[in-house]
């Protein structure tokens, strides 16, 4: 059946700069994003390369140590701050969640707004930052380095505690968004396991960060005024700033990795066309790493000088928060048996998160382990492990929720092939680089090193080949899916046969999202009941 | 168990490091046969449930609170395993033996002294009987940095505020790597060092003599020894080029002009005020980062260093 791109839709319905740069729609708003923090993501993605290129050889290629210790700082900042904590509730809980609920926009329109532009006023301090003597304290600012070095760490504080705003704003829209403006009928669990997803997190959001903003600020007035809080020069405690750190960025990983899941869920209960199995445990299995995330910040400190005591516990509770992702994987796994599986791209996504998440969860028990994290912390184990969950968990999650509702945002399709063919280098190319590297951290090799002994160097060139890869296949990934934007084929507005409301509206969606008023008639994973068709509102009845 | 050794851990240098891999060994092969598990039964799944046809009914859906209750606490009962084990070894890691002798350890960009109690002092290497618990005492003199010993599986950072302690038991003799973990700035990724095991009565005798050149070692070939293991190359070239301080190449006999707008040459007694008291005569143009050696470097090293910095011509 041949489909059409709807007349009027939300790309169309206005025009001109101004009325994308006052937008109030959920839908612009994520594709405002969409734009700012893909862009960080090839900002951080160029440094990654830049390092893997250095580290070729353990002499000066490029770049001699203090270059170097800039380029990893600005690879972790950009990555965290700037893509990867907004990456998937700015731009795919913008765009779906309201959809996805029945709901016209989300509850604060214009708060909405501001928290973009928050971001953006964060964006243009860290690239202040770049260009003013730049950073070279890594990601996490430890104290006493970052009370003495010279680079810029005032506008890069400036930039973090800022944008620390606009994931506040996002996260309380969402919150009071998700409790009151579900369409009618729509019960708690009925709701999409993305939309929970989204909902844990946003707690999480509006809990945590306020804690960093607070650190950071404490740590410029230290440099400002000279108050001594975490510089021992000044009577302070280092420590301290280790623990104010880590209470935010530890439930900031989960930030970053619950709306991930949230998108595995669908994808995969859309792509086997499948009930979802334990859907009740999934959703607050979410609610219980929200909860439990709070509760592991040492386990990041357990060679730093703390308690045994307090390592203990922090060893204790740490392992309570790999429970609910097992189960999560469990269940997905379940949800396939028996399904219908279809191997679409973005079910290639979710599969290759199944397997590269589950080696990050796995390393995760290694690190928790008291008596060998002695020995991995700091090392390229955990680099490694990091990598594993933060890429081949949330970047492949991300990617998998962009090629999926792909053509709900734009009405287009992309190039099947050519997707295949991207998910497949980077799924290649990232295991060639990390993979590696838990041997190279079992060995010893140190994080943070701009050079190495020589004995590293064989595992160094394997790793760097595989960056290479990986960059050739996101590369691959801008050029079809940008040219689906203008060239795609019409998908239809339910390309893939799913029953979550998303689908229930035209591709691209209208200004308001749905003609008249959006009822529930059916449950959101529903696939023994009725099988959906890639028309509007159309169902087999079983 | 020996193979997953050999491919990811070090040689066993302590009398922890086996315990610590016997418990990695025990979670990694656990953690493969899950992970053979999770991702046959994935691919089994993508192709026994393939959907044919273009259809996309499925059968009725199944529950099972057994299931899930059956995988919630069998991961529990395992993780509770692994991390009373882990908890075992890390309190054993970390009560140090009675008999055990006390090395204090300096952290310092970017290097590490060592002090022993008998008065001998080392910078960069550390040197140990087999044989014998050895507490370190460990504090540093400007940022954070981490001491770490891969062959004996323990690592602690090192603090300017208050003292750290670790210990170790080493059960061969050889020389170790150690690195700094904390990163601490421009010369962290050089922030090596080397443990020493010797026989205990080898220790004994090197614990008397102290330091100096050794048998056929004449001074330029003990002070080139010594600009390596003081760390003084990372931050002063012989090359010419312009690190953190003046290069070394061609430094005896010239000319410079200092902070203060005067000039000297070079000497003996420049060198060895610039060792001792660095911030008394600084060469313009340079930051005035350079550490005192005071109390670490004895007459005869800087002697050696004298000798080799002559040595350096253009």
């Amino acid at each position: 059946m041949e489909h059409t791109i709807p007349e009027k839709h939300y790309l169309n319905e206005a025009t001109g700069w101004k009325s994308w740069l006052m937008t109030l729609d959920h839908k612009r708003i994520g594709i405002l994003y969409m734009i700012m923090v893909m862009f960080s993501f090839f900002l951080g993605g160029v440094f990654a390369l830049l390092l893997r290129w250095e580290l070729i050889s353990p002499d000066k290629i490029l770049m001699g140590p203090e270059m170097y210790n800039q380029a990893f700082s600005l690879h972790g900042i950009i990555m965290i701050f700037l893509f990867i904590i907004p990456s998937i509730p700015a731009i795919l809980g913008n765009f779906v969640m309201p959809l996805m609920i029945g709901a016209k926009d989300v509850a604060f329109p214009r708060l909405n707004l501001a928290s973009w532009y928050i971001y953006v006023i964060g964006f243009c301090f860290a690239v202040y930052a770049l260009f003013t003597g730049g950073i070279d304290t890594g990601w996490t600012f430890y104290t006493p380095y970052s009370s003495e070095t010279t680079t810029a760490v005032i506008p890069i504080l400036t930039a973090a505690f800022v944008l620390g705003f606009s994931s506040i704003f996002t996260g309380l829209n969402f919150i009071v968004t998700i409790h009151k403006l579900r369409a009618p009928g729509m019960t708690w669990f009925q709701l999409p396991l993305f939309v929970w997803a989204i909902y844990a997190t946003a707690l999480i959001q509006v809990l945590a960060t306020p804690v960093l903003g607070i650190t950071l600020a404490l740590l410029m007035l230290e440099r400002v005024v000279g108050i001594g809080i975490f510089d021992p020069a000044m009577g302070g405690d280092p420590v301290l700033f280790q623990h104010f750190f880590w209470f935010y960025s530890h439930p900031a990983v989960y930030i970053m990795i619950l709306p991930g899941m949230g998108i595995i869920s669908e994808l995969i209960a859309t792509f086997s066309h499948r009930r979802i199995f334990g859907y009740k445990f999934i959703a607050f299995s979410s609610l219980g790493i929200a909860f439990t995330g709070f509760l592991v910040w040492g386990h990041h400190m357990f060679v730093s000088g703390q308690s045994d005591f307090a390592a203990v516990i922090f060893s204790f509770l740490t392992f309570f928060v790999g429970i609910p992702s097992g189960i999560k994987i469990l269940n997905w796994m379940a949800t396939m048996y028996k399904g219908s599986i279809s191997l679409d791209t973005p079910m290639l996504w979710a599969l290759s998160f199944l397997i590269l998440f589950s080696i990050g969860g796995f390393t995760g028990i290694i690190l928790g382990t008291l008596s060998i994290d002695v020995h991995l912390h700091d090392t390229y184990f955990v680099v490694s492990h990091f990598h594993y969950v933060m890429v081949g968990g949330t970047v492949m999650a991300i990617f998998g929720g962009l090629h999926y509702w792909w053509p709900k945002i734009w009405g287009r399709m992309y190039n099947e092939t050519l997707a295949r063919i991207a998910v497949v280098l980077i799924f290649v190319g990232f295991n060639v680089t990390f993979f590696v590297q838990f041997i190279m951290g079992t060995q010893g090799m140190p994080r943070r090193y701009a050079t190495y002994l020589p004995q590293f160097q064989g595992m160094h060139g394997f790793s760097s080949i595989g960056a290479l890869i990986m960059g050739v296949g996101f590369l691959l990934i801008a050029i079809y899916l940008i040219h689906a934007i203008f060239k795609g084929k019409p998908s239809g507005p339910n390309p893939w046969k799913a029953l979550t409301m998303e689908w229930e509206t035209p591709s691209p969606p209208r200004a308001g999202n749905f003609e008249g008023a959006q009822r529930l008639t059916h449950g959101p994973y529903d696939y023994d009941k009725v099988v959906p068709e890639n028309a509007l509102k159309q169902y087999k009845t079983l | 168990m020996d193979t997953t050794r050999s491919l990811f851990l070090p040689p066993q240098g302590s009398t922890v490091a086996s315990d610590v891999d016997a418990l990695f060994g025990f979670i990694f092969w656990i953690s493969l046969f899950f992970f053979v598990g999770v991702t046959a039964l994935t691919v089994y799944f993508c192709i026994k449930y393939k959907r044919k046809d273009g259809k996309g009914e499925t059968t009725p859906y199944i529950e099972s609170l057994a299931l899930e209750i059956t995988w919630i606490v069998i991961p529990t009962i395992l993780l509770m395993v692994i991390f009373v084990w882990g908890f075992q070894d890390f309190i054993r890691m970390h009560i140090v033996p009675a008999n055990s002798m006390e090395i204090k350890v300096t952290g310092q960009k970017w290097f590490w002294s060592f002090n022993y109690a008998e008065g001998a002092t080392g910078v960069g290497e550390l040197v140990v009987p087999v044989g014998q618990p050895v507490k370190l005492l460990m504090s540093s003199k400007d940022v954070i940095h981490s001491f770490f010993v891969p062959a004996f599986r323990i690592k602690m950072d090192v603090l300017p505020n208050r003292y750290t302690i670790t210990w170790f038991e080493a059960t061969m003799t050889g020389e170790f790597e150690i690195y700094c973990t904390e990163f601490c700035g421009k010369g962290h990724s050089e922030m090596w060092g080397t443990v020493k095991v010797l026989p205990k009565d080898e220790f004994a005798k090197w614990l008397e003599a102290g330091s100096g050149p050794g048998e056929g070692e004449s001074m330029k070939e003990y002070g080139a020894r010594m600009f390596v293991k003081n760390a003084c190359n990372t931050c002063h070239s012989l090359d010419g080029s312009k690190n953190v301080g003046p290069t070394f190449q061609g430094l005896f006999g010239r000319r410079e002009v200092m902070s203060d707008g005067t000039t000297i040459t070079v000497d003996e007694n420049y060198i060895r005020e610039s060792i001792l008291s660095p911030m008394a005569k600084q060469v313009v143009g340079y930051d005035p980062v350079m550490p005192t050696y005071q109390g670490i470097l004895k007459d005869v090293d800087i002697d050696g260093l004298i000798a080799y910095i002559k040595s350096l011509e253009n």
